[in-house]
């Protein structure tokens, strides 16, 4: 095995390869210490670690890169309830107000998420507008978009929280601010479902709908997971439980990269 | 999840607050010790689970007292709904009891006295406390956690609180969003959050126990 030119190979296809490994220099000596200590046939086990440790996690994001995904979510979402209420086929009364409210909580998330990027220094994303070829011309398509944004939102939020631990602006915590972002979303979430006579909580079935519902609720952990930290609900608790409750007890995260795939809301932003 | 770090962390302690020493006469007769009067939830990750059980413990305690004798004018669908709910609560409840282990604040009996369980009424509004304080309760809990396995699995639990909630609301026709989220200022369309301290002095009128949350992380 010549690890330099599986190195030297790598770089021709990932130019920053080198600049994975912690530097070229630190890759050499601790070869060559582990060649002194005889640990030669411990070889691909070191080899092994060194690329696990150079791909095997994607960087974390920094906090100004989570907002900014957090807005372009938000944009998304702000330009989608303003094309609806244009469109003018919102009932009067009780869904008029709720979609009125809805967007005025979008637009807060938008003001607060612009002034805190600029606060740490960063540059807010701007112009995510809802693809107009996407928008459905009747308003109960109209409710399903909403709520396929709406329940993607709660996945991505809570899918960033991770990202946000011990993350600052002044005297303000972004991660309770993200999780009371999360919080709304996933009461926007449930009230559009009753305005669809879904219930509030993501059945398992949900994971198998049409687009755009059906992939809001798949991924890498889909809606119907029934296992939570290695413990299967509908069986190893106390009692059983039916798999739609061990779903609907648990919501689940996306991934930013599943979120702006184009086959969730990276598919919906558009002119 | 680690779930061993659970397992292995100090638990939380039942106290009671006047020690009753049985003298230690000639006979064989043992004075009963007193029921415990506080509870402490515990340090570090362990008391902020042992927060998020005790919650649970509490809402999953009053669906199933409403499932026990329903009120009379319950609607068409919402004596199924609220069965769902109780399961939720119950899956959550116990949830966290496995992962605690031997940490675990015992099973508490909870004073419902306050609450009217014979009308719709009295039960929606109870319902409409306890899911909008678990949901405030969660959006305060989740920085004082420090591992990111811990974070995410509240995470899942709280927003199908939120879920609760609004569900609730929807309920009671009432707006959905009403004292719920910020309406104005800096933080507007922001939900609510509560610190420990806040929920635990909010709920306390339904614990048997002083509540102690001195030891919870505070940041």
């Amino acid at each position: 095995m010549n690890i330099f030119r599986i190195i030297e190979q790598l770089s021709e296809v990932d130019a920053d390869t080198l600049g994975r490994f912690d530097s070229r220099r630190a890759v050499f000596k601790t070869l060559g210490s582990t060649a002194k200590r005889g640990a030669l046939a411990a070889a691909p086990v070191f080899v092994a670690s060194l690329f696990q440790k150079a791909y095997g996690q994607t960087a974390k994001p920094t906090v100004v890169e989570v907002l900014n995904y957090a807005q372009t979510l938000e944009l998304l979402e702000e330009d989608f309830y303003k094309k609806m209420v244009a469109a003018g086929q919102i009932p009067t009364g009780a869904p008029k107000a709720a979609i009125d409210l809805i967007l005025k909580h979008e637009s807060a998330h938008v003001k607060l998420l612009d002034a805190t990027i600029k606060a740490l220094g960063g540059t807010p994303v701007t112009g995510i507008k809802f693809k107009t070829s996407a928008f459905p011309a009747d308003y109960a398509t109209q409710l399903v978009v909403a709520q396929a944004l709406e329940d993607t939102g709660v996945r991505a939020y809570k899918g960033q929280a991770g990202n946000l631990m011990g993350a600052m602006a002044g005297t303000t915590n972004l991660l309770q601010v993200a999780l009371q972002i999360h919080s709304v979303e996933a009461r926007h979430a449930a009230h559009i479902r009753g305005m669809r006579q879904q219930t509030a909580w993501i059945q398992a079935a949900d994971s198998s709908l049409p687009a755009p519902l059906g992939p809001a609720y798949t991924g890498a952990i889909r809606e119907s997971n029934v296992v939570q930290s290695n413990v299967n609900i509908t069986n190893q608790l106390a009692n059983p439980y039916s798999a739609n409750d061990a779903a609907a007890s648990f919501d689940e995260v996306l991934t930013m990269a599943e979120v702006t795939d184009a086959s969730r809301a990276g598919g919906l932003i558009g002119a | 999840m680690r779930r061993r770090s659970f397992f292995q962390a100090a638990g939380a302690t039942v106290a009671a607050s006047t020690l009753l020493l049985a003298g230690c006469g000639d006979d064989t007769t043992v004075e009963p010790a007193l029921p415990p009067t506080t509870l402490s939830l515990g340090k570090g990750e362990i008391g902020v689970a042992n927060y998020a059980y005790l919650l649970e413990q509490l809402e999953a305690a009053f669906y199933q007292k409403v499932l026990d004798s329903p009120p009379s004018d319950f609607l068409a669908g919402e004596l199924a709904s609220f069965t769902e709910l109780r399961d939720h609560e119950v899956i959550h409840r116990e949830f966290f009891k496995q992962l605690l282990g031997t940490s675990a604040i015992p099973t508490l009996e909870f004073n419902f006295s306050s609450i009217t369980f014979t009308t719709r009424a009295g039960v929606l509004a109870a319902a409409r406390t306890f899911e909008d304080l678990g949901v405030a309760a969660y959006n305060g809990a989740g920085k004082l956690l420090s591992t990111k396995a811990t974070l995410v699995l509240v995470g899942k639990i709280a927003s199908v609180e939120a879920r609760h909630a609004a569900f609730i609301r929807d309920l009671l026709q009432a707006d959905p969003f009403a004292d719920a989220v910020e309406t104005t200022g800096a933080f507007a369309g922001l939900g609510r959050t509560l610190t420990p301290a806040q929920v635990i002095e909010a709920a306390a009128k339904f614990f048997p126990y002083t509540i102690l949350v001195s030891d919870l992380p505070t940041a």
